[in-house]
């Protein structure tokens, strides 16, 4: 064991560097969001600024304490961190308080906190026991129990219910997929976006087929994918080898009825199980035509403010579109608004490298650990914080269906940078003590 | 490096990167987002220009500007009032709890975020009671609005109304927006493009429930608002308010003109009415009350009004005669009165006795050659042509024309001429006979006071006028081009002096019938005249210019219902000339007799026949006749 001043000595500068940079910005942002273009900026602690800011020093000094922890500690208490999140996030569907439709909530006086963020957390941890434990993940039951570690908690807050916190979970994909989950996931998940858009879209009946023209309804859609499959799979079947012919046969077969299945799977959903508002946001999404004009309010004032912030922005505080309240929810889901009409393509850009920086980073801290709790613990975290980027940045763009999860350091809300600087900062204390212990 | 590490690393760097290219498409070559963002968030808000001022012809401020308080309430701070509540709020701004309800119901519809009217035009005390507690009253506010402020309140009738804009209005022109003003008669109508200025632009930023925010703006476009330009009349105010003061308690009109500019000094109808009353917030109750007046207080007599011109009709018709050369001032014809009839005891008359005396079988004997020196074959076709060229010479005298006047409603009167005449009597069966009433100023013959006024300044002119107008100056550019054209009767100027000769005398002699008008020291040529109105008392008309030498005043007075000429108009027109040219009165008795008279009762009148200026022909009336009861 190593002298707790080399520990200090080897805490990475570069990944603090970054966290306290997403830190100011994000707060900084905070303070034009919740103040407006109006008047002078009101320090007080009631306000939205002054609430988070007290947050980040709190948060702060949690993270400091935590990076004085012996890394041991926490990996030994990996099962409880996750089972006091579990706790917690049973407790708040019993005694949450509800806000927006969700239980999701515990509050005290003007705060309030929310488990599931610090589930992240949680199940983070236990994902990196199990898989230091049981040395990766190489078969389907080590899968298998991986994927349940994660899924019990998103299953919890999927009841409160919070779809965008659950899709986040989808991130701890890119741990399983580094610990030994098959790269076919990946690719199988690929193919089931081109799918689904695909179905989406020719359900609307607005697709123009090749040879075809345009074709209404989704049954010929279907028609034709099983025409071109049956063709894809005998072109595929003459140009494999005879002593593989009949594996790949099979697999081709069997992929294509998955993927047909999917799609009808998708087309009944989007029919049936979504809300009129749910699947709006997705026609939406689409540019499809939608019945309710308001449906696409939200993103079409959130491109607005973005759109309007040319090259360098309208400046701090100075953004019409985004400090008089045309776009919804501007101190939390669409933060990034903000952000990107008063520092223009330059903030924008500017800050998306400095998040993709932070996560590459982390993502280069976990290849140099040997302890393999470590490694999956950076991935995890990775992965969350891509996962918030994709659907977040790629909701307020556009290019992602309305989904409500914050971006991480930007939004108003303490669980999120709290939950989020923990997990930081014992994620440095592990990487510190990288030399010190081999597990 | 593990390969699944650069995997994910690659997968990271992807959607960054995809990003990237997204920010790069929307803000900066995608401009329509910025366009987008402007209209959102700016609201284009009409600054009102100040309306163009009216002065005098001595540039006294007329009509100015003053401020009008509307209530005004804004949905979106009204408190939910319930039935108590209502009646409470509706009794503090004077109004019924439905009025009410249903201002609300309307300002509601159409918009909970910008202010409504509710009540237009509140007076000052109410404005002041109602403002003491306002802050009772959230939602609610006062907006201040700029009407027109009369203030020596005279020339109602030339000026015109300013009013709230209808729904036509604002369908043909899209400058006026619901509660704007504009200009409704007179020469606010004829003025308005002049008037009404140039709307400024300003944009205010806005948030997104569309209450303002910011002043400055993004927008370029904003422009000040330029005001309207400002008239100047040719009205003098001290004879307009003079005229007007005079014409009290009486029905009737005064047209004064300066003959050699054919500007119009003072232009009276009585009973009139005060325009600032019309603008204020009484506006609704006086409008009714005039327009429920059965002597027509709105209507412009002095444009609008036609009479027959009876024995002042004689000098036009000794002039073409003159001029024709079928008589000569010295020609004397013998007051047989056996067709027509006379009065006095004159039997054998030259011109300028003809005119003192107003003798008719004179004028009748006069235009009888004039009408029957027509072309063609027997006396039918020369009638017809004797009177259609007669016609002309009078035409060129203003009559039957509106004397290019630009005043909305300016009437033309009527001068007969063959075809009018084919049509009442049929073709080739009327000769001069038939229409001789004419020659002495009866018949079908129509004018108006001012082409009677203009008639007295061409007089004064010997042989020729101005087109009379209400304007010397348009925002400082001096007289619009087309007013005040010159226009010639043809009529050589030599033959106008036995008949000044006579209107001298009509006023200086001790028997003339004007002997009313004598002022110490002025030289007044005039000319009575006496209308019949049966079954009511004949109005009472004269005409004069003075002085007799380099004329300053020509003008008209009817007095409607008064009796002789020489009894009420021509005591009229001496006060104002006196008044004009000397800037002071010094026959006291004469005007406090004015003062005094009350004239307004038409004895005897009947209760159900309206008052009616004059009865054209029993059979057809005359085109283009106007009269105070029809209008």
């Amino acid at each position: 064991m190593t002298r707790n001043s080399d520990i200090q000595r080897n805490i990475d500068g570069l990944t603090i560097l970054l966290f306290l940079l997403l830190a100011s910005i994000g707060w900084f942002n905070l303070i034009s969001a919740a103040t407006g273009p109006d008047g002078d900026v009101e320090w007080a602690l009631g306000t939205l600024h002054g609430k988070q800011g007290l947050w980040l020093v709190v948060s702060l000094l949690l993270g400091f304490l935590v990076l004085q922890v012996e890394g041991t500690f926490f990996i030994r208490t990996a099962w409880l961190t996750y089972g006091i999140t579990l706790l917690l996030c049973a407790l708040v569907l019993v005694i949450g308080r509800k806000v927006g439709g969700a239980r999701s909530w515990f509050g005290f006086g003007g705060f309030g906190i929310q488990p599931s963020e610090f589930a992240k957390l949680g199940a983070t941890m236990a994902l990196a026991w199990f898989c230091s434990k049981e040395g990766g993940l190489k078969n389907l039951g080590q899968q298998l129990r991986a994927a349940f570690i994660v899924g019990v908690p998103a299953g919890l807050i999927l009841l409160q219910p919070d779809a965008g916190t659950v899709l986040v979970f989808l991130g701890f994909v890119f741990a399983m997929y580094r610990e030994g989950l098959s790269g076919a996931v990946l690719i199988v998940g690929f193919a089931a976006v081109v799918m689904a858009v695909l179905t989406i879209l020719s359900g609307a009946g607005n697709l123009t087929y090749p040879l075809v023209g345009e074709a209404n309804g989704i049954y010929r859609f279907w028609l034709l994918f099983v025409a071109m499959g049956a063709g894809t799979i005998a072109l595929v079947r003459n140009a494999t080898l005879p002593r593989y012919r009949s594996r790949v046969t099979t697999r081709a077969i069997v992929s294509a009825i998955a993927a047909l299945m999917f799609s009808v799977a998708m087309h009944l959903a989007l029919e049936e199980v979504l809300r009129p508002h749910q699947r709006e946001r997705i026609q939406v999404l689409f540019g499809l035509e939608v019945d309710n004009p308001d449906a696409d309010y939200n993103i079409r004032h959130a491109k607005t403010a973005i759109g309007s912030g040319g090259w360098t922005g309208m400046g701090w505080r100075q953004g019409p579109m985004t400090g008089y309240g045309f776009v919804p929810e501007q101190e939390t889901d669409f933060i990034f608004c903000t952000w990107s009409e008063e520092w223009g393509l330059l903030g924008s850009v500017t800050f998306l490298i400095l998040f993709a920086g932070f996560i590459l980073r982390i993502l280069f801290l976990a290849e140099r650990q040997r302890s393999a709790f470590t490694r999956v613990y950076a991935y995890g975290v990775g992965g969350i914080l891509f996962m918030h980027m994709l659907i977040n940045v790629g909701m307020v763009l556009g290019l992602a269906p309305v989904i409500g999860i914050p971006l991480p350091f930007m939004s108003y809300g303490g669980s999120s940078f709290m939950a989020f600087s923990l997990m930081i900062a014992i994620l440095l204390r592990l990487d510190a003590e990288r030399f010190s212990v081999l597990r | 490096m593990d390969v699944r590490f650069r995997t994910v690393a690659l997968l990271v760097m992807f959607f960054t990167l995809a990003f990237i290219l997204r920010l790069v498409s929307l803000q900066v070559i995608q401009t329509e987002w910025k366009e987008k963002a402007l209209t959102l968030t700016s609201d284009r808000q009409s600054i009102p220009p100040s309306r163009g001022l009216i002065f005098d012809r001595h540039g006294t401020l007329l009509v100015g500007s003053r401020a009008a308080h509307d209530l005004m309430v804004l949905p979106r701070e009204l408190p939910e009032l319930d039935s108590t509540s209502m009646v409470a709020t509706a009794a503090w701004m004077g109004m019924t709890a439905e009025e009410l309800e249903k201002a609300l119901d309307k300002a509601k519809r159409y918009s909970r975020y910008k202010t409504s009217t509710v009540r237009r035009g509140v007076d000052v005390e109410e404005h002041a009671r109602m403002a003491a507690s306002m802050h009772q009253h959230p939602g609610f506010s006062f907006r201040t609005r700029p009407v027109r402020n009369h203030i020596h309140g005279v020339a109602g009738h030339l000026i015109g109304e300013y009013a709230e804009a209808n729904a036509e209005d604002l369908e043909t022109d899209p400058f006026y927006r619901l509660g704007d003003n504009i200009g409704k008669s007179g020469l606010e109508q004829v003025y308005e493009l002049e008037l009404r200025g140039v709307k400024g632009r300003e944009s205010v930023m806005v948030d997104a429930r569309n209450r303002v925010r910011d002043t400055a703006t993004l927008l370029t476009d904003d422009r000040p608002a330029e005001a309207g330009l400002d008239l100047r009349l040719t009205l003098d105010l001290e004879l307009q308010a003079f005229a007007e003061q005079l014409m009290q308690n009486k029905k009737g009109s005064i047209v004064a003109i300066e003959p050699r500019s054919g500007e119009v000094l003072a232009m009276v109808s009585a009973p009139g009415f005060n325009p600032d009353i019309l603008v204020g917030p009484q506006r609704g109750a006086y409008y009714r009350e005039l327009s429920a007046d059965g002597d027509k207080p709105l209507f412009n007599r002095a444009i609008k009004a036609t009479y027959r011109p009876g024995s002042i009709w004689k000098m036009v018709q000794g002039l073409i005669a003159l001029d024709e050369s079928h008589i000569v001032p010295s020609s004397r014809f013998y007051c047989d009165r056996s067709i027509i009839g006379c009065h006095g005891p004159h039997r054998w008359d030259d011109l300028r006795q003809a005119v003192i005396h107003s003798c008719n079988p004179y004028f009748y004997k006069t235009m009888q050659k004039v009408v029957n020196a027509g072309e063609g074959e027997g006396r039918f076709e020369r009638a017809a042509n004797g009177l259609d060229a007669w016609k002309q010479r009078v035409s060129a005298f203003g009559f039957g024309s509106n004397l290019g006047g630009r005043l909305p409603g300016t009437s033309t009167g009527n001068i007969p001429d063959s075809q009018y005449y084919d049509r009442i009597y049929g073709t080739r069966s009327w000769d001069f006979g038939t229409i001789y009433s004419i020659a002495i100023g009866e018949g079908e013959l129509l004018t108006t006071p001012l082409q009677m006024a203009n008639l007295a300044a061409t007089l004064a002119n010997r042989g020729w006028y101005r087109q009379p107008h209400f304007i010397r100056d348009v925002g400082g550019e001096g007289k619009p081009p087309g007013l005040g054209v010159r226009m010639d009767t043809g009529v050589d100027s030599v033959h106008f002096e036995p008949i000044i000769r006579a209107m001298r005398q009509v006023v200086e002699d001790p028997s003339g019938t004007a002997r009313r008008a004598r002022i110490e020291g002025i030289a007044v040529c005039g000319k009575t005249g006496t209308v019949q109105d049966e079954p009511r008392k004949d109005h009472s008309v004269f005409i004069a210019f003075a002085p007799q030498d380099n004329p300053q005043i020509a003008l008209s007075v009817y007095v409607e219902n008064a009796g002789f000429g020489g009894q009420w108009a021509a005591p009229i027109a001496a006060l104002l000339i006196e008044q004009h040219l000397t800037g002071e009165v010094s026959n006291d008795r004469r005007l406090q007799r004015i003062l005094e008279a009350d004239l307004t009762d038409p004895y005897p009148e009947p209760e159900s026949e309206p008052v009616t200026a004059a009865s054209p022909a029993a059979t057809t009336p005359a085109e283009g006749t106007q009269s105070p009861a029809t209008e």
